[in-house]
């Protein structure tokens, strides 16, 4: 009667807008943290799938490290001001100021560091709910948080003693000073994100399509030149063809070689490729077998 | 892949030790479904950890160091791969009874689950416990896997006798269609590939299953429910009058000039428009997500419940439920608790514990109160009435948590009767 085929995307879609509009109307103040890359491209389309006509029930917070992509943060200003939102922007820099972040040196990769400027923007805020971009494919100590995410007062997730979280029934309640992180996209993949995109055609910073740009080699990994990262004696800057499957801190988030100029092409290259997006990409998840479980335990996203 | 791929959530459960996350792993790595830089890293845990020689496939899922330490699961991990077919989404859920409400978390929104055996070992307490909850939430559908053949000869005599003694406990709790499956997660025998060693077994691998089960029946399309999420108002020039109802589709269908009841006020009026982002709709169903205009103006907030004339389901400030209680702190029937069904949040008291159910017999027993993994039939009170229907009936409207005021945990998940 009702078989109507819907996509998997469909399903998924669905989901999370049920997720958000489910955080509009139990949380008292949430935000959406919002980077401009393209897993938060993705969210802002929910969001708007789930609110409008109206405008968001929650402001657009980006946590700045400084580090990032200009192009990344020229599509998250474009977007937030295209769609007339509200966009908070707390700079990592002003954590230093105030010296409660302590860099070792100034060029270091600062993504462990966000966890400080982002509790202190929920308590300058009073956020009781903070709706974040992250799957469960991306890494196996995202595999195991839940969607609604308990966090107490020093912004700490225990991943042994996690709510149950039955059916779509979600626990959102906290005492005061206590968050709830919401991860709506949990259940999407990295190909669900590119399928979403090429659907929706979405548009995305174009560092993430096939570019000429300059590299060197560090590390075992690929590392792209800017003012942040120059060449060190017997290091050569060479010339490649490459595209970004994540867009974080420019000093640990290395491009891989492609030549995928549209989402349909990236989609055909994600049925092939054979490393996860973060192995390919993300230095600092690479230094111990547990750092982003680490680095939930003390607040990130 | 084809943009009509199917969706298929299952979870692994069983006694601890059974080989859950060791299957999910044999079967992400013989589907090719597992990375380059996945299996370098596990191979380097396995062989700092003194492995001998070959790789320990649980660690693509127990990916907490706490795990690792213990080699045990405590939390579900979920996993998604995809073939040609389908779209997986795997819950790898603990065998350890400590951490049962986590198997009870990734059990409430499965498609089917498989139970797994140690053939060496047969049915085991733990084994009865999920194949309880699994009945008890409703799962779909349920295939037995008699796992580490390898350790028992690949006996086929092994194989039926746990067969028939697991039928026979599930026919006690109504589960009658199931396919039992003989492998070795270790090996990968009958988990993708067939293997050598099992070739009296007739039935098809795991996967081949996992591919063709048919899950389009799981979703009830005949009762219209529709639970109020958010009101949207959007009071701009342009939408100056927009009142629109925002929520999932539950169960059934919906089309625009439908009449429907509101409830628990009981007043009737007419959908007006479907509204969504991709322009309005003529009709839509489960599980779609949309937005409702009326063709009356009635005061309607969150909580309440659009339904079909037709097909109406319970509205009442009493019922009966079946429970697992999932808190460490017991029961105390003294106190009143917090109920969150669909969108609505009521203050409730349990008026009384029918029986405790021993999970080994299937016996009930009366008690005094409700501990850490008990499944108990309680009757309940609410300050508000509910809207619901019983669970067999809808999964949706048929569920609920409970929430402890004090401390704001979920101790309890509940089915009405
Ligand atoms: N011989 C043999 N050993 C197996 C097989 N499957 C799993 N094992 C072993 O059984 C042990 C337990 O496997 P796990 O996959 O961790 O078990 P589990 O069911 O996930 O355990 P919990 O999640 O803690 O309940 C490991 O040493 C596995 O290598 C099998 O088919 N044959
Ligand atoms: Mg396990």
């Amino acid at each position: 009667m009702s078989n109507q085929p819907f996509t998997h995307l469909d399903v998924l879609e669905s989901e999370s807008i049920h997720i958000m509009r489910e955080v509009a109307a139990e949380c008292k103040n949430p935000a959406l943290l919002f980077s401009g890359g393209k897993d938060s491209i993705v969210m802002l389309r929910l969001a708007e799938k789930a609110f409008r006509p109206a405008r968001f029930p929650f402001p657009l917070v980006h946590i700045d490290t400084e580090h990032n992509f200009p192009e990344v943060i020229a599509c998250r200003d474009k977007l937030a001001s295209d769609l007339g939102e509200r966009l908070i922007v707390r700079s990592l820099d002003d954590s230093i100021k105030k010296g409660t972040i302590v860099l070792k040196n100034a060029d270091q990769g600062r993504n462990a560091f966000q966890s400080v400027t982002l509790l202190e923007t929920i308590a300058e805020f009073g956020f009781d709910a903070c709706i974040g971009g992250a799957r469960r494919d991306e890494e196996k100590a995202r595999a195991k948080e839940r969607i609604f995410s308990f966090r107490d007062e020093f912004g700490q997730w225990d991943p042994k003693n996690q709510r149950p979280e039955l059916w779509d029934t979600y626990n959102t309640r906290v005492h005061a000073g206590e968050n709830i992180r919401v991860f709506p996209i949990s259940n999407w993949t990295e190909m669900d994100i590119w399928e979403y995109i090429a659907r929706e055609k979405l548009y995305i910073p174009d560092i993430y399509y096939a570019h000429e740009r300059e590299v060197i080699r560090r590390d075992n990994g690929v590392l792209p030149v800017s003012h942040l990262v120059q060449p060190r004696s017997g290091e050569k800057v060479e010339k490649l063809v490459v595209r970004f499957r994540t867009v974080g801190d420019m000093t640990c988030t290395c491009p891989v070689e492609s030549h995928a100029r549209n989402a349909q092409e990236i989609i055909e290259e994600t049925a092939i490729t054979r490393i996860t997006e973060r192995g390919a990409t993300r230095m600092d998840d690479q230094t111990s077998e547990a750092s982003m479980e680490l680095r939930k335990k003390e607040g990130y996203f | 892949m084809s943009n009509t791929t199917q969706l298929l959530r299952f979870i692994t459960a069983g006694s601890v030790d059974d080989g859950k996350s060791t299957l999910i792993g044999r079967l992400l790595h013989d589907s090719k479904s597992i990375f380059e830089d996945q299996l370098s890293a596990i191979t380097k845990t396995s062989e700092r950890r003194g492995g001998m020689g070959a790789v320990d496939l649980s660690l693509l899922t127990d990916g907490l160091q706490a795990e690792r330490e213990q080699g045990i699961t405590i939390d579900v991990a979920y996993r998604y791969f995809a073939t040609p077919k389908r779209k997986f989404i795997i819950g790898d859920t603990p065998g350890h009874e400590q951490y049962t409400r986590n198997m009870v978390t990734a059990a409430s929104t499965a498609n089917l689950a498989v139970i797994l055996i140690d053939a060496r070992k047969g049915v085991l307490t733990q084994t009865r416990r999920h194949t309880f909850i699994t009945s008890l939430v409703g799962v779909p559908h349920i295939v037995l896997a008699v796992n580490k053949m390898d350790m028992v000869g690949y006996s086929k005599e092994t194989f039926d006798a746990i067969c028939a003694e697991y039928r026979a406990f599930a026919a006690q709790l109504g589960l009658h269609e199931m396919t039992c499956i003989p492998m070795s997660a270790l090996n990968g025998d009958m988990v993708v590939e067939r293997g050598e060693n099992l070739n009296w077994y007739q039935g098809s691998p795991l996967l081949e299953l996992l591919e063709n089960v048919v899950i389009d029946h799981d979703i009830n399309t005949i009762d219209f429910r529709y639970p109020v999420q958010w009101v949207c108002r959007p009071q701009t020039q342009e939408y100056h009058d927009f009142r629109g109802y925002m929520g999932r589709i539950e169960s059934g269908v919906i089309a625009a000039g439908d009449e429907i009841t509101i409830l628990p006020s009981g007043r009737t009026t007419k959908v007006k428009e479907i509204v969504t982002y991709d322009g309005n709709l003529q009709r839509a169903c489960a599980p779609q997500s949309v937005t409702l205009t009326l063709t009356d103006e009635i005061d309607i907030s969150r909580g309440d419940m659009f339904v079909k004339s037709a097909a109406m389901p319970q509205v009442s400030k009493e019922f009966e439920a079946m429970l697992c209680w999932l808190s460490e702190s017991p029961l105390d029937l003294n106190r009143k608790y917090i109920i969150k069904h669909t969108t609505r949040v009521v203050k409730c008291l349990f008026a009384r514990l029918e029986y405790r159910v021993d999970v080994n017999t299937l016996e009930h027993h009366s008690s005094a109160t409700l501990n850490m993994n008990d499944i108990a039939r309680v009757a309940m009170k609410v300050q508000q009435p509910l809207v619901f229907d019983s669970y067999t009936k809808n999964r949706f409207t048929g569920s609920f948590i409970v929430i402890d005021e004090a401390t704001n945990n979920t101790v309890a998940a509940g089915m009405i009767i």
